[in-house]
């Protein structure tokens, strides 16, 4: 058995071509030399278990096309067929997301020879620079319940019915964020906050090729939205603009959105093994997020909730550091702001309020520095981080400070945050 | 006077031994420098410009980048390496040795292929001199000048096989190639699309995605050729073709994304509003693909031709992707279907294949082009836009061929005098169009500044950074 994780956990740098900058000029084709790229009408592939990353189709190829690379776990590589779906390039997988695959926090990449071109120039000035996702755990804390993972697979999803769908801010149609609530009637899909599960969204793309899911963290408690139901609920942001403000209608947030009570949904999942909540009744949590980010924040603070209700809960600390643009586009304002101060620490940073300066997460733990120290220090206390990859640096970098300012070496409290499933990443 | 060969001309054809050869280019040379100097690059001789260049064939040697005066630019020869024991392997002549030399029986026929082709090189550098005075950006300004260096050196590759091969006439056709000059009356090149005007940047991407095109799958087709150096040569060249293809299908990407962003910003889709807030209307956008898109299709020639047939069945010239089709290779006896108009109908008809290989390669082209064309729309789909760019219909302006002169609507629905009147200023770009886009064109040469009618790429040349100075002003 411990053959067949290592094998699993072998990481390789996987050669891919970016289908949105590629012309399909044939040229890479045409040039490798051990014939591991091949094509249909709509992109160039490369057949990771062929490509010995000689690097010959690199220079010729007009485009930059060629030059991409993802670390993946040699047996997840992904298939051509796979990329020749794809109309973009997948994100590099989280520390998280490879941690669910089996690869071990400090595995090394397996690669006959770096890469030589794919080496930003800026690595080359001697000085590591700070990388906030190597902080990450790979485990989940000791206390977690046990996840199911990959019940239904996108060969096989299964299928829920939509009964509930609401603009959960105040914002207009642009800015809107959905609580979307879907029940699954008789079918077994246990899901543990922290957890996510992906829609596939219905049709096909322009190019009459099914869509690819989309993934998304549970804002619900592993107990049901309404407890004793078998349904979860959804945080949904309706995408209108990407990252750099462009317009992009997202085919999956948007398809959600619109959504009617009584519709139906194809689910796959569940995914995700190591961003779990401490069940340990006098463990704490730390949670830090931005948008979209605190559906997994919203799932773990109800099942305290839920708990503190009933009783069974001996007195763990709950602090938020919550991020929005403005206030009436913060997910659950209302509900969050109404829950008691003596259960849950809220900080509240908007970057966008008109006539205030611009407030980031990582201001507001700056600011409460003195507070997180002891946590760090505390091996019953967990942290959270869920929202932009923007954040997650400085949020990173905030913990350091914390540490460093009441006298502790960052290093090392990284290293067991990190070896006790203390930390947690999830940025997209 | 010794000259090093291999480091002033870079080549794999053993041109330090080859003194016949060497005797023939000391000549060419400074005609062809001359050349440059008169109808190369407007201003541009002082500039350094972050190239590629070739040094060999090989993946360490292709993509060399470094600043270089373009007038300093190491033209070189270049073959793919020779495949040993090559067979022919389409036309009469299937199974047999590929040439090494011209024979006789060919001779003619193979002077006039490399001609034509060698004549659309310099024909398109001509086209393009002024472009530099009105780049975008210097980045695209890069991109223009190593098309045109590119070309420069796809002309020398058709003169070193007229110089090596053809002997006296060889010579002279390569001289003959630096003397026509695009859009002379008296003189001019020897394809119609290469004497029409690229007047502008729009023109120059859409010229990059169709023209190029046209001349991909004509290397293509020789790169299948029973002539060794010539299917050796063509196949380096392709590579080299890609880059032009790029330039413009990320151009006209970029376009269409800018015009999009000023769309949604607007709310709008008057062409009107968009032309005023200085980016190009979707409406102009399509009217420059019709015009492109059908000026090229033309380079394909005659639906029907017995050249075309005589071509193939010698081996000069094969179809795209000969090798990776799993016919006889020899087509006699099969048929293909061509457009033709009768009683005011476009009618299909069935021609013998070996006629109809123009209309082959043509109709591989419009696959081709109409992929690009759908990676386009993904531009506006991204954005929200329900609008999409199409293809006109393969007899829309056509000046070649049976559909030639026939009034047709893009859709290709044939149409009498008073409709085209009506609507040509709907179909193709009319004076007014290439005054607005002219009105757009002014130079940027802040580095990483890029005019408002485009937007930047997504990446830079050689993984260096889009506000890269991808050309310095010395």
């Amino acid at each position: 058995m411990d053959t067949a994780v290592a094998a699993d956990a072998v990481l390789i740098k996987q050669h891919l071509i970016d289908p949105e900058i590629c012309i399909r000029c044939n040229t890479c084709e045409a040039t490798c030399p051990v014939g591991a790229i091949t094509h249909d009408e709509r992109n160039y592939v490369v057949r990771a278990d062929v490509c010995n990353q000689c690097m010959a189709c690199i220079a010729p190829c007009p485009t930059g096309s060629i030059d991409n690379w993802r670390t993946m776990p040699k047996a997840r590589a992904y298939a051509i067929e796979a990329q020749l779906l794809w109309d973009e390039l997948p994100p590099e997988l989280t520390a998280d997301q490879l941690a669910a695959e089996g690869v071990a926090p400090d595995a090394v990449v397996a690669v006959q020879a770096e890469p030589v071109l794919a080496v930003k120039p800026e690595a080359a000035n001697g000085e590591a620079p700070f990388n906030s996702a190597a902080y990450g755990a790979t485990v989940p804390p000791w206390s977690a319940a046990h996840a199911y993972t990959n019940l239904f697979g996108p060969k096989t999803p299964t299928t829920a019915t939509v009964v509930g769908n609401v603009n959960c801010t105040e914002a207009g149609f642009h800015n809107q964020t959905h609580h979307i609530v879907l029940d699954f009637g008789a079918i077994p899909f246990p899901v543990l906050e922290g957890q996510s599960i992906g829609v596939v969204p219905p049709g096909v793309d322009a190019l009459g090729r099914p869509h690819v899911a989309r993934q998304y963290s549970v804002a619900s408690p592993r107990n049901g939205e309404r407890p004793g139901y078998n349904n979860v609920s959804l945080t949904v942001k309706r995408v209108t603009e990407d990252h750099q403000g462009r317009a992009v209608r997202g085919v999956a947030s948007n398809y959600l959105c619109d959504l009617k009570v009584g519709d139906t949904v194809q689910v796959i999942g569940p995914f995700g093994q190591s961003f779990l909540m401490p069940n340990h009744p006098r463990s704490h949590i730390v949670m830090v997020c931005t948008g979209t980010g605190s559906a997994p924040m919203r799932a773990m603070t109800e099942w305290r909730r839920r708990l503190r209700k009933s009783g069974k809960f001996e007195g763990g600390k709950l602090m938020l550091f919550f991020g929005a643009r403005t206030r009436e586009e913060l997910p659950y304002f209302g509900p969050l702001t109404s829950l008691p101060k003596d259960f849950i620490d809220i900080n509240l940073a908007f970057s966008r309020t008109p006539g205030q300066p611009r407030k980031y997460v990582q201001d507001l733990m700056h600011e409460r520095a003195v507070d997180l120290a002891p946590l760090l220090a505390d091996p019953n206390a967990h942290f959270y981080v869920c929202g932009l990859k923007a954040m997650e640096e400085g949020v990173l970098l905030a913990l350091r400070d914390a540490a460093s300012g009441s006298g502790l070496d960052w290093e090392e409290v990284a290293g067991s945050l990190k070896r006790e499933g203390r930390l947690h990443l999830e940025t997209y | 006077m010794a000259i090093d060969y291999s480091q002033k001309i870079p080549n794999n054809v053993q041109l330090a031994d080859d003194r016949t050869l060497q005797r023939a280019l000391e000549q060419w040379q400074p005609n062809f420098i001359q050349w440059w100097d008169d109808v190369g690059p407007d201003e541009s001789a002082k500039l350094d410009v972050y190239l590629r260049t070739a040094t060999s064939v090989d993946p360490q040697g292709w993509a060399h980048f470094d600043y270089v005066k373009m007038r300093d630019y190491r033209w070189g020869i270049f073959l793919n390496p020779a495949e040993a024991d090559r067979k022919i392997h389409f036309g009469d002549h299937l199974g047999e040795a590929a040439w090494q030399d011209v024979p006789g029986e060919h001779r003619a026929n193979l002077r006039r292929i490399i001609v034509t082709q060698g004549d659309t090189e310099p024909a398109s550098v001509e086209q393009q001199r002024h472009l530099g005075l009105t780049a975008p950006s210097l980045y695209d300004l890069r991109n223009l000048f190593q098309v045109n260096v590119e070309e420069g050196r796809h002309l020398w590759a058709m003169v070193y096989l007229l110089q090596k091969y053809f002997g006296r006439d060889g010579r002279e056709e390569a001289g003959a190639l630096l003397e026509r000059t695009s859009g002379d009356e008296n003189n001019p090149r020897i394809l119609g699309a290469f004497n029409e005007k690229t007047p502008d940047w729009l023109a120059f991407f859409m010229f990059t995605y169709f023209t190029d095109r046209d001349g991909k799958f004509q290397l293509a087709a020789l790169s299948e050729s029973a002539f060794d150096p010539l299917a050796r040569t063509t196949k380096f060249m392709l590579t080299e073709e890609a880059h032009h293809m790029f330039v413009g299908e990320s151009g006209v990407s970029r376009v269409l994304q800018r015009t999009a962003q000023v769309m949604n910003e607007l709310r709008t889709d008057d062409p009107g509003k968009v032309r005023a807030a200085g980016a190009i209307d979707l409406a102009t956008l399509q009217r420059y693909l019709n015009f492109h898109y059908s000026v090229t299709i033309d380079l394909f020639g005659a639906d029907q031709s017995s050249n075309a047939a005589t071509f193939y069945s010698s081996g000069l010239k094969g179809r795209f992707e000969e090798g990776k089709r799993s016919d006889d290779h020899v087509l006699k006896g099969q048929t293909y279907k061509v457009l033709e108009v009768q009683n005011g109908q476009l009618v299909e008809k069935d021609v013998p294949m070996l006629n109809a290989l123009n209309e082959v390669l043509r109709d591989d082209f419009i696959k081709d082009s109409v992929a690009g064309v759908g990676r386009w729309n993904k531009v506006l789909d991204k954005a929200g836009l329900p609008q999409r760019l199409v293809v006109p219909h393969k007899a829309f302006n056509r000046k070649i061929g049976a559909l030639a002169g026939i009034r047709m609507s893009p859709e290709g629905r044939v149409v009498g005098d008073d409709e085209w009147k009506a609507h040509e200023a709907e179909w193709l770009p009319s004076a007014a169009d290439r005054a607005f886009v002219g009105s757009l064109m002014g130079r940027v040469v802040e580095p990483g500044k890029f005019a408002g009618w485009i937007a930047p790429p997504a990446v830079g040349i050689n993984r260096q950074p889009v506000d890269f100075e991808y050309v310095r002003f010395g």
